[in-house]
């Protein structure tokens, strides 16, 4: 495998542009609804008329689901392993809900192998096959759904050399959620010094805790940041997933839908990308007994 | 004038290593595999690793080392090198037929983690081993110990993996060699066979990497421990481990599997040491010192009382591995010369225990380091702030050497520009006799060459 990398292959004139695409990653505590709520997202996104590709970072490759229909989609990781280097665009990159394009890493099967090294592999391989050529594709946005936790250097990768500028954290007001997002800040304060990336708000994916919003909200000015919207808990969403697809698609008319497009206007009008000051431990547990279990 | 930098003044360092005294687990694990007969190593990683260590092999020992490669690619560091390594096995018995594949990893396998016993055991429950053929591994990741811990491994996994208990026991002691030269290795059998003393010693490298030129290659030469010896070493009635990074390891597993008691020894290097393995093997074996090598260590006694005056007080300083390095250590003391400062890359307390208790009192003024930061820029600071008369260690000290303008004996791993080491053996009394005459060329050499004419002298 000869991949070059940091050097973009598609070396094309550029086009007159007066844009500059977005390079978004969203990250946050296992389980806490990223790839959903960037789906959704997204559809708002596209609804609107932006460009999107969607890049899941995550070995269970279940990213794109929602904008694919369910459509099982080949990983790059798969397609690199069975095919070898001659890995071409359209073989990994497939197009979703009104003209979404969506990728898909892949990685290991659990217990074996090293998923984050798949990230870096897939990641750069993308690059160099000018995935995001955003004269090519004229694309608004790219997102990377990153798993988890900032486990090991790979899932990092996002972050890293330019790759996403800013990022937003998904969480809720469940105290591992805001202990894996203060961890995530720690992550960002890292890169940000060496690659540019900023923290551009919290997403508060309601889990009807106590007092949400309003600590969610505290959390993030004591981080440096704003919550970028909260997004109330609805069936309609698991719904809508059953079906496979995203919210606005399922049921353009839904509340829920409307939550969406108002997450994904915040995040297309956003100005405030900042450094975060991450919490010490003893701080952020104070901040749950007061607003959270105590009142 | 290569090393113009290094200053006298040691500042403290928490990070940074400097040249260091020591090499990848790997190598000493595919060196130790070398010493079964029929057996071709395995390098479980990316074709780099197999190759770099196959060549600081080949450098050595000036003989072809044969080892294959698992070849990662990028594909392999994400899915988990398993389809690699059993294809391998499955090649490895189909073109080039060994009696054992001897598999190690690599630091790339080891830290995407790897379950090499999984994968083997799978190779042998799908029929990828033929029947009488083995495979077997250990676990040598280069950012934990050096090329002695990997090394001691490989010994280890031999035990694991062979030794059997029967019904019988047998008349024979088991002697688990230490990293040394192959010509060491057929010295201490010589020694054995003199006293009539039955052994099985592994690993065994002589015959393998000391091969006869016959105008045939032969890729699995006639030398090294065989399966069947390697087997009945459960059965033994004792075993003498020779170097206690090297060896312990496995003689404790030895005892644990096989209930086969043990005892350390230290290689046996200069007077002592070989005094002290001899009484071992002796009543090991339940056999005497015959005549001729007692007749052996008195010429060795001989030569150190005669060349004594040449010899004392002269300062030394060495760098190597540990098992080699106690040892060595000793014997300089016995000459009466004084030890002063002395380095091993290899981690383990044990290093340090040894030394103190050597030269606290003979030598209170040498010091000594090893693990990660002591390095040969370090022992190179030490020779700044006051200078030795004599330099032992491996190639990598030529450019102090050269620099100091010191005297230069080549021992230990890796020799990479001169020969003769894999040859005659250092080991034994006549191998002390060996070392105390390169000490007196190297010293009186200088001397001839450089002291003033009127002082030149025809005889000693």
């Amino acid at each position: 495998m000869c991949v070059n990398y940091g050097t973009l292959v598609a070396n094309k004139p550029a086009k007159a542009k007066n844009w500059i695409m977005r390079k978004v990653a969203i990250y946050g505590k296992g389980g806490i609804g990223k790839s959903t709520t960037t789906q959704n997202t997204v559809a708002g996104l596209v609804e609107a008329g932006k460009k999107v590709i969607v890049v899941g970072c995550d070995p269970k490759a279940d990213s794109t689901r929602l904008l694919l229909g369910g459509l099982a989609q080949k990983t790059v990781l798969d397609t690199l392993r069975e095919e070898g280097e001659d890995v071409e665009l359209d073989d990994v990159v497939k197009t979703g809900f009104r003209g979404t394009r969506c990728v898909e890493s892949g990685g290991p099967e659990p217990g074996v192998g090293c998923a984050g090294r798949g990230i870096i592999t897939s990641i750069n391989l993308l690059e160099q096959l000018g995935a995001y050529d955003e004269n090519e594709f004229d694309t608004d946005y790219v997102f990377y759904d990153v798993l988890g936790d900032v486990v090991c250097g790979g899932f990092a990768m996002p972050m890293r050399e330019g790759k996403a500028q800013e990022i937003y954290i998904v969480c809720s007001g469940e105290m591992m959620a805001m202990y894996a997002a203060n961890n995530i800040s720690k992550g960002i304060v890292k890169f940000a010094e060496a690659g540019g990336v900023r923290l551009g708000g919290l997403i508060c994916n309601s889990r009807k805790v106590d007092n949400e919003q309003n600590m969610i909200e505290e959390f993030a000015r004591r981080l440096g940041t704003q919550m970028i919207h909260f997004v109330p808990r609805d069936n309609m969403v698991q719904r809508a997933e059953i079906n496979r697809k995203t919210v606005i698609d399922f049921d353009p008319t839904h509340g829920q839908a409307d939550e969406y497009r108002a997450l994904a206007r915040k995040i297309d009008e956003n100005k405030m990308f900042v450094i975060p000051k991450p919490l010490e431990i003893e701080e952020l547990e104070s901040l749950l007994i007061e607003y959270g279990v105590v009142n | 004038m290569l090393l113009r930098h290094t200053s006298d003044t040691i500042i403290e360092r928490e990070a940074l290593t400097v040249n260091p005294a020591k090499t990848c687990q790997p190598i000493g694990a595919m060196y130790a595999a070398l010493g079964i007969h029929g057996c071709l190593p395995h390098s479980h990683g990316s074709q780099g690793c197999c190759s770099y260590h196959r060549s600081a092999l080949t450098r050595h020992y000036k003989e072809p080392v044969m080892a294959a490669t698992s070849s990662f690619t990028e594909g392999s560091s994400v899915f988990g090198g398993q389809a690699n390594l059993l294809q391998a096995v499955e090649t490895i018995f189909t073109v080039y037929n060994p009696d054992v594949i001897a598999v190690h990893t690599t630091c790339l396998s080891e830290t995407i983690g790897d379950d090499v016993n999984q994968i083997l055991q799978k190779a042998r429950d799908e029929n990828y081993v033929p029947a009488g053929k083995y495979v077997i591994h250990c676990n040598t990741p280069s950012y934990v110990g050096s090329h002695v811990t990997g090394y001691a491994n490989m010994v280890t996994s031999m035990v694991k993996y062979f030794s059997a208990k029967s019904a019988t026991k047998k008349d024979q002691v088991n002697l688990i060699c230490g990293w040394v030269e192959p010509s060491d290795m057929r010295e201490i059998k010589r020694i054995a066979a003199t006293m009539g003393a039955k052994i099985v010693l592994f690993p065994d490298t002589s015959d393998v990497l000391d091969t006869p030129m016959t105008g045939k290659h032969e890729f699995y030469p006639k030398g090294g421990v065989t399966i069947p010896e390697l087997i009945s070493t459960g059965d033994s009635k004792y075993t003498i481990g020779l170097g206690s990074f090297c060896s312990e390891e496995a003689a404790t597993l030895l005892e644990n599997k096989c209930k086969v008691k043990f005892s350390i020894q230290d290689l046996p290097i200069g007077l002592k040491a070989t005094d002290r393995f001899l009484v071992a093997l002796s009543r090991a074996a339940g056999v005497k010192v015959p005549d001729s090598i007692t007749e052996e260590r008195g010429r060795l006694i001989d030569m150190i009382a005669d060349m004594h005056k040449y010899l004392y007080g002269k300062r030394v300083a060495l760098w190597g591995d540990p098992d080699t390095l106690v040892p060595l250590t000793e014997f300089l003391l016995t000459m009466d010369m004084k030890p002063v400062y002395i380095v091993s890359g290899t981690p383990g307390k044990k290093f340090e225990e040894s030394m103190k208790s050597l030269l606290t009192e003979k030598v209170p003024e040498a010091k000594y380091k090893n693990g990660e930061r002591a390095d040969m820029f370090l022992l190179h600071q030490w020779i700044k702030q006051e200078p030795v008369d004599l330099l032992i260690g491996n190639t990598y000290g030529k450019y102090i050497a050269r620099d100091e303008n010191i005297p230069f004996i080549r021992m230990g791993f890796p020799i990479l520009d001169r020969v003769g080491h894999s040859y005659f053996p250092a080991v034994g009394y006549t191998g002390a006799m060996r070392l105390l005459t390169s000490i007196l060329n190297a010293i009186l050499d200088k001397e001839d060459r450089e002291c003033r004419e009127e002082k030149v002298e025809l005889t000693m």
